[in-house]
């Protein structure tokens, strides 16, 4: 938690080396978007314009910025499972950029992903235990029944769960199961993508305390994107705050939301609904006004 | 006819929710009551039937519908009650048989088709743009051109002919399977494209393969009836709907009920079966049913 308050405005410096977990190196993606024109080239989209920061063992790092600033992307780029433009991203010291998905395997036993819509994060034609004895099965791992059950345990589900359906669960029995999924074949590493931002108010608190208690108990190194700083502050000790495909600002989390120094940061914050400001009538449209 | 193409619509099929019951509606359960008379006639025929239907007695053509006949029967004596009976078999054989095809080479091209990359699935569907251009009837007379007449040659055509509907179809629904966030963790869980194949992409895919199967149905019933017609179909003495109905055009005007039977059967056949696929795109398809 005693991190050192690094917080700068603009174009922080990271401070990466072999030690650390997830490494990115000023990472950018261009994405082509379809013609408008027979007669102009295809207008790119610059999703990320040089990232880098750099997220130690164990640490807890969380991402925020709204829909559309390039987390989503740049969690991809981190899990392997797209390509940056340039830059790259290593994994345990790792370099991961470019490589085949054969040579990837260490990046699927390491790290494991939790999605934001528990809807669609599980295949609805899998039975439960399939589901979360899938990267088990992909990894070659043995003794699945008994995994699936101690995880489901762990999770906090009946161990009946793994017979049933994932649309016969609760938005936040979905998400407990997600997680189940990501942590079986032990990875180290856990990236959430807004896990709690499709769950009703009521069941967020005990969906991310899980993952704390989780991460926590298994010693992990947590990846927390979300669009709420609220929920970022509950659980992260780093958070970096992304705007248009940027970094504008990292720091520890307390720091970060006591004294932003850029002024989106601050929008951010002052965006985050409190019973004060309701009950003084402020509403979604003051807060684009500043 | 309803249009082979639904792409549009049932792409949506592949929704998270399907294992939520919905109230069966009457175009369900009416399509699926004829068909499973039509499988219980050809079924039938196995067993039983009134009159060999391929006997040929001089002695009794032409009869009126007696209850001895209860159709009827043709120029050569044969009995068309026995007939139609036999010919629901060539109907079901000829749509299993064009389905088949299609599906077994279909669908897996449209799954390859939408998790290749890019520039290769356009690629395919750029070539099944051109099958599909070529008029099925057309390709099934070409075949029968090079390979004799016969309701097995035929209803490969039509199946060929098929494919590119069904590869068209499962290649939205891979597509948008893909996208899906199950898939992602399936990719970072280590599985490899063929594995999310089999277990992701397949499954979710499946109803719109039921769906398009049952359209598919009724097309190659309508088609083999057609090449039969035009004698590229079934040749004699196998009985067939589409043959009957070409062998009653020189008495139409003296025996006009050796058309209405055979044809009744055809078309009450194909309505069942499309019935069938409509009902079942009902039960599958959320949109459709917000539209209502």
């Amino acid at each position: 938690m005693a991190e050192q308050p690094t917080s700068t405005p603009l174009a922080p410096e990271p401070r990466t080396g072999p030690a650390d977990a997830i490494s990115v190196r000023d990472v950018t993606r261009v994405y082509q978007r379809p013609r408008t024109s027979l007669r102009r080239p295809s207008p790119p989209v610059h999703a990320l314009r040089g990232v880098s920061f750099g997220i130690p063992q164990g640490q807890r790092f969380g991402i925020v910025g709204e829909s559309g600033c390039g987390k989503s992307t740049l969690l991809r780029i981190m899990a392997g499972l797209d390509r940056p433009t340039s830059g790259g991203v290593a994994i345990d010291g790792r370099d991961i950029t470019g490589l085949r998905e054969r040579r990837l395997k260490f990046v699927r036993e390491r790290l494991q992903l939790v999605f934001q819509d528990p809807m669609s994060s599980l295949d609805p034609r899998m039975r439960v235990g399939d589901i979360v004895a899938e990267p088990l099965v992909a990894q070659g791992h043995g003794n699945r029944r008994e995994r699936v059950a101690e995880l489901l345990e762990a999770v906090g589900l009946r161990a009946d769960a793994a017979d049933r359906y994932p649309h016969q669960f609760s938005g936040g029995q979905r998400q407990r199961i997600s997680i189940a999924r990501a942590l079986a074949p032990r990875p180290k590493i856990i990236v959430a993508d807004e896990p709690v931002s499709a769950l009703d108010v009521s069941v967020r608190a005990q969906v991310l305390n899980l993952i704390a208690d989780l991460v926590d108990e298994l010693s992990l190194t947590l990846v927390f994107v979300s669009h709420d700083l609220s929920v970022v502050r509950h659980v992260c000790d780093r958070v970096a705050v992304m705007h248009a495909g940027q970094i504008v600002e990292t720091g520890s989390t307390e720091q970060v939301y006591e004294d932003p120094r850029h002024s989106y940061t601050r929008r951010l914050i002052a965006a985050v609904p409190t019973l004060g400001k309701a009950l003084s009538g402020v509403s979604a449209a003051d807060l684009n006004r500043e | 006819m309803s249009a082979p193409d639904v792409e549009a619509g049932a792409a949506s099929a592949v929704s998270a929710d399907r294992h939520r019951r919905r109230p069966v509606t009457g175009s369900l359960l009416v399509g699926g009551l004829i068909v499973a008379v039509v499988i219980g006639m050809a079924l039938l025929s196995f067993v039983w039937t009134p009159h060999d239907p391929t006997l040929v007695d001089p002695s009794v053509r032409l009869q009126e519908p007696s209850p001895d006949y209860w159709f009827g029967t043709d120029k050569f004596g044969r009995d068309v009650f026995s007939q139609i009976l036999m010919g629901s078999r060539t109907t079901l054989f000829v749509g299993f048989v064009a389905v088949g095809v299609a599906a077994l080479i279909g669908v897996p091209l449209g799954i390859v088709a939408g998790m290749a990359p890019r520039w290769f699935g356009e690629l395919l569907m750029r070539g099944n743009d051109l099958l599909l251009a070529f008029p099925a009837l057309l390709l099934a007379i070409m075949f029968a051109a090079v390979y004799g007449a016969g309701t097995l040659v035929a209803m490969v055509a039509i199946g060929i002919a098929s494919i590119p509907h069904f590869a068209r179809l499962i290649r939205g629904g891979t597509l948008q399977v893909m996208r899906t966030e199950y898939v992602i963790a399936a990719r970072a869980a280590g599985r490899g494209p063929f594995a999310i194949a089999v277990r992701h992409v397949l499954p979710n895919v499946s109803s719109l393969v039921i769906v398009q199967a049952s359209v598919g149905f009724a097309i190659s019933v309508l088609a083999e009836a057609a090449l039969s017609f035009l004698g590229f179909g079934t040749p004699p003495p196998t009985p067939s709907w589409g043959r009957m109905l070409q062998e009653s055009q020189e008495l139409l005007s003296i025996a006009p009920r050796l058309a209405v039977f055979p044809g009744v059967a055809i078309a009450v056949a194909v309505l069942g079966f499309n019935l069938l696929g409509d009902g079942l795109r009902d039960r599958f398809d959320p949109k459709l049913e917000d539209r209502r």
